[in-house]
């Protein structure tokens, strides 16, 4: 396609800025709005944009599928992982005040592992779905 | 008037869940159906926002020198709604998706009539 | 009465928006005002005080869900075809008694509410004011909505994020592979290749 110039050199500059602007909102999704979900579909929202403008064959070899899929199931993980850890450490499931020294600390590293699990599962999962749509179309 | 006042929010989201109820069940192309089924999504959560709601309260972040709060259990509710009713709509498209192949068609009623007349 | 007068004029633009989305048979467009439908009622949330509510309807509703309904429309409906639906062949009746039957005795259920932005109604009576006053020194986490999700009640989002991965593995089932193209052979009978 000859003609998006435009969009190709605006989104160069734009998609950098996004995935930035998606960690922001999942590490401070503590203290402001935001949180794992909404950190999830921003970052996806970038490659989706890549997609759009570069072609799905351009983009999958930035991020292969077999990667996307190997990191939906790392995010579940890590969240059941969590609450696994918690037992071994002499609590129940999924406390989080064994995770370290004092009750505060526990409760802000798993608060931390927990959502960065639902956000890469989020952002995965979309782009598998992405993916899968654009690639029925194709002959 | 006072009952107005009271409950204006209420029967205005009630009429915009008629509308998206409407569409489901009159319409038979399938992804104006889906649309319609997001819209009644839509209105169901700010029917709960509204019961939460609290007039002169803040977002529920805890600040220095905020006394009052909104309710935040509703928005947890509706956070989780909110993402699984993607993972539903989604899958609801993949379906359309699939059925525009295996019929030809995406309207209702000539799905109807393949299958009666096989 | 700023916040009452903004309150009633998104909920009129939405409710302008649902029934044009009704009335409309072009479905492109009716794509597109489903997406500004998601726009309006994530400011309608800021306005009621939900700000995490908002972003995540403005990300999936306006972003996600939207992406995906164009790409069903592209692999629908071919390049040239008119992306319309079939006009309906009578106007229908029975649906829209129903559901009027339907939205006046939701409306008459509307008289055992509280009244709206009540401070004093039983939500918010019960679990809500420890949340709000506990959260901060067992967690030390100043976002209530963030602390009550990921450490008070765990359990649904670990639910939840389990339906997001389903989905996404089921959407891989249905359409993962490239669409399997039909022959017909010698005899008329069809082989997929």
């Amino acid at each position: 396609m000859k003609h998006n110039l435009i969009l190709k050199i605006v989104s160069k500059f734009l998609i950098p800025l996004i995935i930035m602007f998606a960690l922001y909102v999942q590490f401070h999704g503590d203290f402001g709005p935001g949180g794992g979900f909404q950190a999830g579909v921003i970052f996806s929202s970038a490659f989706i944009l890549y997609t759009l403008v570069f072609g799905i064959d351009t983009a999958k070899i930035i991020i292969p599928p077999a990667l996307l899929r190997i990191l939906a199931s790392l995010g579940v993980l890590l969240y059941a992982g969590t609450g696994v850890a918690g037992l071994l450490l002499g609590g129940k499931y999924l406390q989080y005040n064994v995770l370290a020294s004092t009750n505060i600390a526990g409760q802000h590293l798993g608060i931390l592992v927990v959502e960065l699990g639902v956000g890469i599962t989020v952002a995965s999962v979309m782009l598998i779905i992405f993916f899968a749509f654009v690639e029925r179309g194709r002959n | 008037m006072q009952l107005i006042i009271d409950n204006y929010n209420y029967w205005l989201v009630i009429i915009l869940m008629m509308a998206g109820f409407y569409t489901v069940i009159s319409r038979s192309n399938l992804i104006k159906k889906i649309a319609g089924l997001n819209i009644f999504q839509v209105s169901v959560f700010l029917l709960y926002i509204s019961i939460g709601h609290v007039k002169g309260g803040a977002a529920p972040i805890i600040e220095e020198g905020v006394k009052l709060y909104s309710n935040p259990l509703p928005h947890v509710l509706i956070l989780t709604a909110i993402v699984v009713g993607v993972a539903t709509t989604a899958l609801g498209l993949a379906l359309v998706v699939r059925i525009k192949e295996a019929y030809g068609t995406i309207e209702e009623d000539d799905i109807h009539k393949q299958d009666q007349s096989l | 009465m700023i916040d009452n007068l903004v309150d009633i004029t998104l909920l009129t633009f939405l409710t302008i928006t649902a029934i044009a989305i009704i009335r409309l048979h072009n479905l492109l467009a009716v794509v597109m005002l489903f997406s500004i439908f998601s726009l309006l009622s994530a400011g309608l949330f800021v306005v009621l005080d939900a700000v995490d509510v908002a972003f995540t309807e403005a990300a999936v509703g306006a972003g996600i869900s939207t992406v995906l309904m164009l790409a069903t429309l592209a692999l629908t409906y071919s390049h040239k075809e008119e992306k319309s639906e079939k006009t309906p062949a009578h106007t229908a009746w029975l649906p829209l008694i129903v559901v009027i039957i339907t939205g006046s005795m939701l409306i008459y259920g509307t008289s055992d509410l509280p009244a709206f932005g009540d401070a004093s109604g039983p939500s918010q009576k019960h679990v809500a004011p420890y949340y709000l006053e506990k959260s901060m020194p067992e967690t030390g986490v100043p976002n209530v909505v963030t602390a009550i999700l990921a450490s008070y009640r765990g359990f649904d989002t670990l639910g939840e994020v389990t339906v997001i991965f389903t989905a996404g593995v089921a959407v891989m089932l249905l359409i993962g592979r490239r669409r399997k193209t039909k022959e017909k052979n010698k005899a008329g009978e069809d082989i997929e290749t």
